[in-house]
């Protein structure tokens, strides 16, 4: 999520800070690019206009045109009133009440009401040790309160029990009472979907509010909503009043512009994120994290979460085993390149990562990514025999022509191949021989040591404690750390904005891609053919801008 | 289910007394309560409320009053998203003439009205190239757009035929968690067991819990075999397994649902991969019409559920569902520009007959007419 929208406003920022002095017509084209990114992201129409005219308000003052890069001034700005925007600080559930606290559940129809309530009820239970009742007042859709149930079953929490005939009101007054007797913690009262002009229901809803006090109201919303998000939150806060907005489908890939629109027109903040099909697929929300990859200064979190999710972990992990032996051979490289190619590509990798968002501009101008350099170069080694793929110095001239004619490329690419082959095992080598911080991020990401991530992980998903150590222990990354580094990647971390120590050390993150991600090794990318770079330039930007 | 408020407020009357239920229409009340414990005993009383939709309760209390009405049911539906369109157009060009400031403004307002900026941009450049500098009535702004969008929907405006030739005709459902496959799925049975076509379910959703119980309502409502298999059951062997059962039975239409899932999880997209591949097995010009089910609600991520559930499924028309909410449809404009996929049905209500053809001018002059 967020994406697209981060690299819209990156294309505009960058077009800013190319200028010495801004004008204030500059400023407005700006924003008026800044305000169709956000219009396209489904940031709703009226909260845009807000935000434009916040921005300019403070762009166009004196301090701006007259400082010495206008251009960062403006993007700091926009950047403040986006944090502004999402709110700065976390706002996790409020549990802070006489138990059995009550919570309760509403939303449009489809919006992932009941899934988010179990979920819910399995992270208090789990985490908080909490006890915990769900109660489904979801009289309409068929099988809802089954689902509950059926629900509360595989997270071992408990579901009132379903009496047929009863309104939701008079569920609402029983679970109350249930939870009261029955020594609950927290009671859930999940609700039917409705739609928000649906007088009588909205009425139901409200008059279920009144009678059981909840403690916390959540509006669950689709974070794929279009410009009708507006309408959503503004007649739930109206007519039912919430205390917080959950987010569902945030790891779809929409823009979120949903989530820009809720919190600024409720003025309520998003407690919860809902990122997946499993039990834990829930997270609190963290509006400073959220705004960073908007803003495309990356979210190095979510791209490690990511790579959980999506790589093998045993595979990264016998990969990582190799490379420490120096035993990486094509085989290997096939597999990594594989996984490059399951995280999204090398633009997807690259756009989350912190600082890079401008690289990656400048890559494109010199002739883009080519994603299908990936499948290429497998389809290179796979036309190797097994011999050629464990030995690949037998491979002499001839051989080299057979494998580009299988392979439909040219001997050419065989030999770039090879070449970047050679280049990782190499820098695997180094990476050996310094134990420093850099190994020690190798062995914990699996990253530098080039498994991919996930194989110091433990071979599962991390949990957030674990991504929360080590997002510390990036942040406190020597900077001495960067002195050890291969030479070009220095130089791209030299060409990285300068955005202040923190930033600083946090994109000193990067090395441990440059040692591990298949075919930077020889400062290359994947799919970056080389030809269209000086030879031995970096391309991620080692050139001088 | 709309009609459920109305016949909810008649069985909260009742059991309550003082509920507002002077909206409640009489009949819905009289059909509410037998069928119910009938049909779902486990299920509150509020499944009961459903039941009326079913095929004889329908046909008897809540067709009539639904039928006369749908085009007003739709406008009224869409009436949310007119208003604030006409609205928001009438308020610019009352004020100005047509200059850039104003042009500008109502791109604002295209935008917001979820039209996606193509076709935005093409209504834009009509009117800067035929109305430039001129006073223009708000009216003749309507009317550019009105054309305008009905242009663009006119070629997808397809209805949903079952062709007769495929014994069964095997229908695929596919969209995101969330979107109304299986409410879409009761209305299509309910629909074509009044046209007299035998039909079968298949129960493919075997992730979500009650996803089968779900659809087993609606099954019995319209009084239709569901195939199912246990929970956490191989959706692909569970379509096939239909596909047979269908053509042994010589049933005229299957309906499989799927789990919604979210179309950049490789993963299960590949899932649905293998449901296409497999029915493929059995009868190797099934599925016959693969149908996504698309949020009224959802904005430009629209357009990226639709390229990859084609990608995967091979897309042959979109349902359009929870227009009658506040969701302007207007991202289904931008899809038709974009995608030319035919728009067979409309979801503009709960009931069984808030399902509807999808008419381009109706749908054109609804969003751009208050």
């Amino acid at each position: 999520m967020f994406q697209s929208l981060s690299d819209r406003l990156s294309g505009v920022f960058d077009k800013l800070t190319r200028r010495g002095s801004l004008s204030e017509s500059d400023v407005n084209d700006a924003m008026r690019e800044v305000r169709r990114a956000l219009l396209e992201a489904d940031v709703a129409l009226d909260v845009v206009r807000d935000f434009t005219d916040k921005v300019k308000a403070k762009a166009v003052g004196a301090n701006v045109v007259k400082s010495i890069s206008p251009g960062q001034m403006v993007i700091k700005i926009v950047n403040d009133e986006l944090v502004a925007m999402l709110g700065s600080d976390a706002s996790p559930i409020d549990l802070n009440a006489q138990p059995p606290v009550t919570i309760l559940m509403v939303g449009l129809q489809g919006s992932g009401k009941t899934t988010t309530t179990a979920k819910i009820g399995h992270r208090l239970t789990t985490r908080d040790k909490k006890k915990v009742l769900m109660a489904s007042l979801d009289t309409r859709r068929p099988a809802a309160m089954e689902q509950l149930i059926i629900l509360g079953h595989q997270i071992t929490v408990d579901v009132l029990p379903i009496v047929a005939g009863q309104t939701p009101l008079q569920i609402a007054m029983r679970a109350q009472e249930t939870a009261r007797t029955g020594g609950f913690d927290v009671l859930l009262l999940d609700t039917a979907g409705r739609t928000t002009i649906d007088e009588e229901l909205m009425d139901e809803v409200a008059e279920v509010k009144r009678a059981t006090s909840p403690h916390e109201v959540l509006l669950v919303a689709d974070a794929l909503t279009g410009q009708d998000a507006v309408n959503t939150a503004k007649a739930f806060e109206a007519r039912v009043g919430v205390t917080g907005i959950v987010l569902t489908r945030v790891d779809g890939d929409g823009r979120g512009g949903a989530a820009l629109s809720m919190r600024a027109v409720t003025g309520r903040p998003i407690k919860l994120i809902g990122v997946g099909e499993k039990w834990d697929a829930l997270e609190d929300f963290d509006p400073k994290r959220i705004a960073g990859r908007i803003l495309g200064m990356g979210d190095i979190v979510g791209l490690v979460e990511r790579a959980a999710q999506t790589l093998d972990a045993g595979k990264a992990m016998a990969i990582a085993e190799k490379m420490r032996k120096g035993s990486f051979d094509l085989d290997d490289l096939s597999e990594q390149l594989k996984q490059v190619e399951q995280l999204g590509g090398m633009g997807s990798i690259m756009g989350m990562m912190p600082g890079i968002g401008k690289m990656k501009k400048q890559i494109e101008a010199a002739g883009g990514i080519d994603e299908k350099m990936i499948k290429r170069q497998r389809a290179i080694i796979s036309s190797m025999t097994p011999h050629e793929r464990r030995n690949p110095k037998v491979l002499d001239g001839k051989r080299k022509r057979r494998v580009a004619a299988g392979s439909g490329t040219k001997p050419e690419d065989v030999n770039r191949l090879l070449k970047q082959h050679r280049d990782m095992a190499d820098m695997m080598k180094m990476m050996k021989k310094t134990p420093g911080m850099m190994g020690k991020m190798a062995g914990m990401m699996g990253l530098g040591g080039g498994g991919g991530f996930g194989g110091g992980m433990g071979g599962g998903q991390p949990s957030a404690a674990e991504l929360e150590a080590m997002q510390k222990e990036l942040a406190q990354l020597d900077p001495q750390a960067i002195a050890q580094l291969p030479k070009d990647v220095q130089e791209a971390l030299k060409a990285l904005p300068k955005a202040g120590q923190q930033q600083a050390s946090k994109t000193a993150t990067l090395p441990g891609l440059g040692g591990g991600l298949p075919g930077l090794g020889g400062g290359r990318l994947p799919g970056l053919g080389g030809p269209a770079l000086p030879k031995g330039s970096f391309p991620f930007g080692g050139r001088k801008k | 289910m709309s009609d459920e408020p109305e016949k909810k407020r008649g069985l909260f009357g009742r059991l309550f007394g003082g509920k507002p239920d002077d909206r409640a229409p009489g009949p819905e009340t009289v059909a509410d309560t037998p069928p119910s414990n009938a049909v779902v005993p486990a299920f509150e009383g509020g499944e009961g409320r459903d039941v009326p939709a079913g095929i004889p309760a329908a046909a008897s209390t809540e067709e009539l009053p639904a039928k006369q009405g749908w085009l007003q049911r739709l406008k009224a539906g869409l009436a949310k998203t007119s208003t604030k369109l006409s609205d928001g157009i009438t308020g610019v060009f009352t004020k100005r003439k047509l200059d850039n400031e104003t042009l500008e403004d109502l791109e604002d307002v295209l935008i917001q009205a979820d039209l996606g900026l193509e076709t935005t941009e093409r209504v834009l450049a009509t009117l800067r190239k035929t109305r430039f500098d001129k006073t223009i009535a708000p009216e003749e702004v309507r009317q550019v757009l009105a054309e305008e969008v009905e242009r663009v929907l006119t070629p997808v405006a397809v209805p949903l035929r079952i062709s007769g030739l495929n014994q069964p005709e095997v229908i695929l459902f596919v969209g995101v968690n969330g979107t109304g496959k299986t409410t879409t799925i009761g209305k299509l049975a309910a629909r074509f067991r009044t046209e007299g076509r035998s039909v079968l379910l298949a129960a493919g959703d075997t992730f979500r819990a009650a996803a089968i119980e779900q659809l087993s309502v609606w099954g019995e409502r319209t009084g239709v075999r569901v195939v199912s298999r246990e929970v956490g059951a191989d959706a692909a062997g569970l379509a096939f397994d239909a596909l047979s059962e269908a053509k042994r039975d010589k049933i005229d239409v299957l309906m499989i649902d799927t789990a919604g899932r979210l179309q950049n999880k490789k993963g299960l997209m590949e899932e649905l991969e293998k449901v296409v591949r497999v029915l493929k097995k059995s009868d190797p010009t099934a599925p016959h019409q693969v149908l996504l089910v698309l949020d009224a609600t959802t904005g430009q991520n629209a357009i990226s559920q639709v390229e990859a559930f084609q990608l995967v499924a091979g897309v042959t028309g979109i349902v359009m569902t929870k227009l009658d909410g506040t969701a302007r449809g207007g991202i289904l404009v931008a899809i038709s520009a974009k995608f030319k996929v035919p728009v067979v049905a409309l979801g503009v209500g709960e009931r069984v007959e808030d399902l509807q053809p999808f008419d381009a001018r109706e749908f054109a002059q609804a969003i751009a007419q208050s």
